[in-house]
């Protein structure tokens, strides 16, 4: 009498296993006619491999993590400052990207977001470059030449209305924008802008220059420069610099699905559980990228311990390793003296329950076996 | 039934609002009732903060309407295991 696949899927479902087990028992099984002592005896043999392939209680799993990350880290290059996947755009990569994840840096050295499009936008080459210009922050300099008149005193700013229309902005709302942001009145004749600082000395006019330069006047500052690629049949713009707060209410931008490795960002914005995402991506995708690789769990640990009080913490001083409760184990990371002066003036005690202050008193680190007590009861 | 017949009062949202929990990288939060988080601190033999924190200010954690003192389950997507949860107490 053999189990029907209805059986065999029920069976299967009360089963306190992970959902990917359960799949592959799934898809192993289908088809098969099974007796239910059959049934139950697989059942008894998975369970019991699961159960051999989990992690020791006691395992210093923090250690392991970190070896398995380090390892392969010396091999990585150490300035790689090149282009991943996107030829003008330069990225991080290599050991000062992971290093950066790690710190929980607040702002990348080169910060880029990946943006896709919605299905409307995507596949044509023409509605994705219109986003992208609008994105892109306009600054005087790609619009026209800006030169100053030192008989006047005065400014004077060209036009290039080809510039202007591309990138659909008009003369007007260039004169407005620079108004609102100096102050200033602006004189325009057609393409033609002139404005004059509040005192005609030549330091004021440079200064006046150098503002304008800067004034973003079209699309999200900070976005130096937008590039258009297709990969596959969509089209998907890459930045340099990155904003997804704003560049998600964008017409045309598929909010859902845009990418940054401003992992502080992705906090900020997406949440905690976000954030865990990304360290555990542009980790995974840093390593992968030097062609090494390192089981996820491993990562995924380092992300969690990063993100478990809520807000993304460095590995590090001022944050994993500076948090610890043992006075030892933080005086035997950095900034020694410090720590164990500050103990003493508080009158601290150290419980003398983790793995460093243990090797530095000389006692068994309570660590696997180490960790076991027996306790005998009185007969 | 056509759309004037419905029962309660339409309310009307705007489409282009984007939601957090929309983002492929968000996975879903779930407030838990006070019963519920009862039984999962039973379940661990744990207080309450022995949980790993959310702040309410979270983006999604404050999506979800949570409250200081509120524990939220996350249904996290895992490459190793398809599915994990995990539970974080929402702090200030």
């Amino acid at each position: 009498m053999s189990l029907t696949e209805k059986e065999i899927a029920e069976r299967l479902e009360c089963l306190d296993l992970p959902e990917s087990i359960k799949e592959a028992m799934k898809s192993g099984l289908e088809g098969a006619s099974l007796a239910g002592e059959q049934m139950d005896e697989i059942v008894t043999l998975v369970s019991a491999d699961y159960k051999h392939s989990q992690v020791e209680p006691c395992e210093a799993v923090g250690v392991v993590a970190a070896q398995s990350i380090g390892e392969p880290g010396t091999q990585m290059t150490m300035r790689t400052f090149h282009y991943a996947g996107v030829a003008e755009i330069n990225v991080t990569l290599g050991l000062p990207r992971l290093i950066e994840i790690v710190d929980a840096r607040k702002i990348p050295s080169t910060p880029t977001m990946t943006i896709k499009l919605n299905s409307d936008y995507a596949h044509d080459r023409d509605l994705a470059r219109e986003v992208a210009w609008a994105i892109e922050s306009t600054s005087i300099l790609h619009l026209g030449s800006i030169a100053t008149d030192l008989a006047e005193m005065n400014v004077i700013i060209e036009l290039n209305a080809g510039a202007m229309e591309q990138r659909k902005i008009t003369a007007e709302e260039v004169a407005a924008r620079l108004k609102e942001e100096t102050g200033l009145d602006v004189d325009q004749k057609e393409n033609l802008l002139v404005m004059a600082p509040k005192e005609p000395s030549y330091r004021e006019l440079l200064q006046l220059v150098e503002k304008i330069k800067k004034i973003s006047l079209k699309g999200v500052e900070g976005i130096k420069r937008v590039v258009i690629r297709k990969e596959g049949d969509e089209y998907i713009l890459y930045t340099e610099g990155s904003s997804i707060k704003k560049v998600m209410q964008f017409e045309g931008v598929d909010p859902t699905r845009i990418k940054t490795n401003s992992i502080n960002e992705i906090g900020e914005v997406l949440g905690i559980e976000a954030a865990r995402n990304a360290i555990i991506n542009e980790a995974t995708d840093t390593l992968r990228e030097q062609g090494l690789s390192v089981d996820v769990r491993h990562i995924m640990l380092v992300a969690d311990i990063m993100t478990v009080d809520g807000e993304v913490k460095q590995i590090g001083r001022h944050g994993v390793s500076g948090e610890k409760a043992s006075v030892l184990a933080r005086a035997a990371f950095e900034v020694t003296v410090n720590h164990i002066l500050d103990a003493a003036v508080r009158g601290d005690v150290d419980d003398l329950r983790g793995v460093t202050e243990n090797v530095i008193v000389g006692q068994p680190i309570q660590l696997g076996t180490g960790d076991v007590t027996l306790v005998a009861s009185k007969r | 039934m056509s759309l004037h017949a419905a029962p309660f009062p339409l309310k009307v949202v705007p489409v282009t609002k984007f939601a957090i929990r929309d983002h492929e990288t968000v996975p879903e939060h779930i407030l838990l009732t006070p019963e519920e988080a009862d039984g999962v601190l039973k379940a661990f033999g744990i207080t309450a903060p022995q949980l790993p924190k959310i702040h309410v200010a979270d983006p999604a954690a404050k999506e979800i309407g949570a409250k200081v003192g509120d524990i939220i389950k996350v249904v996290r997507k895992s490459t190793t295991a398809r599915q994990s949860i995990f539970y974080r107490l929402v702090i200030d």
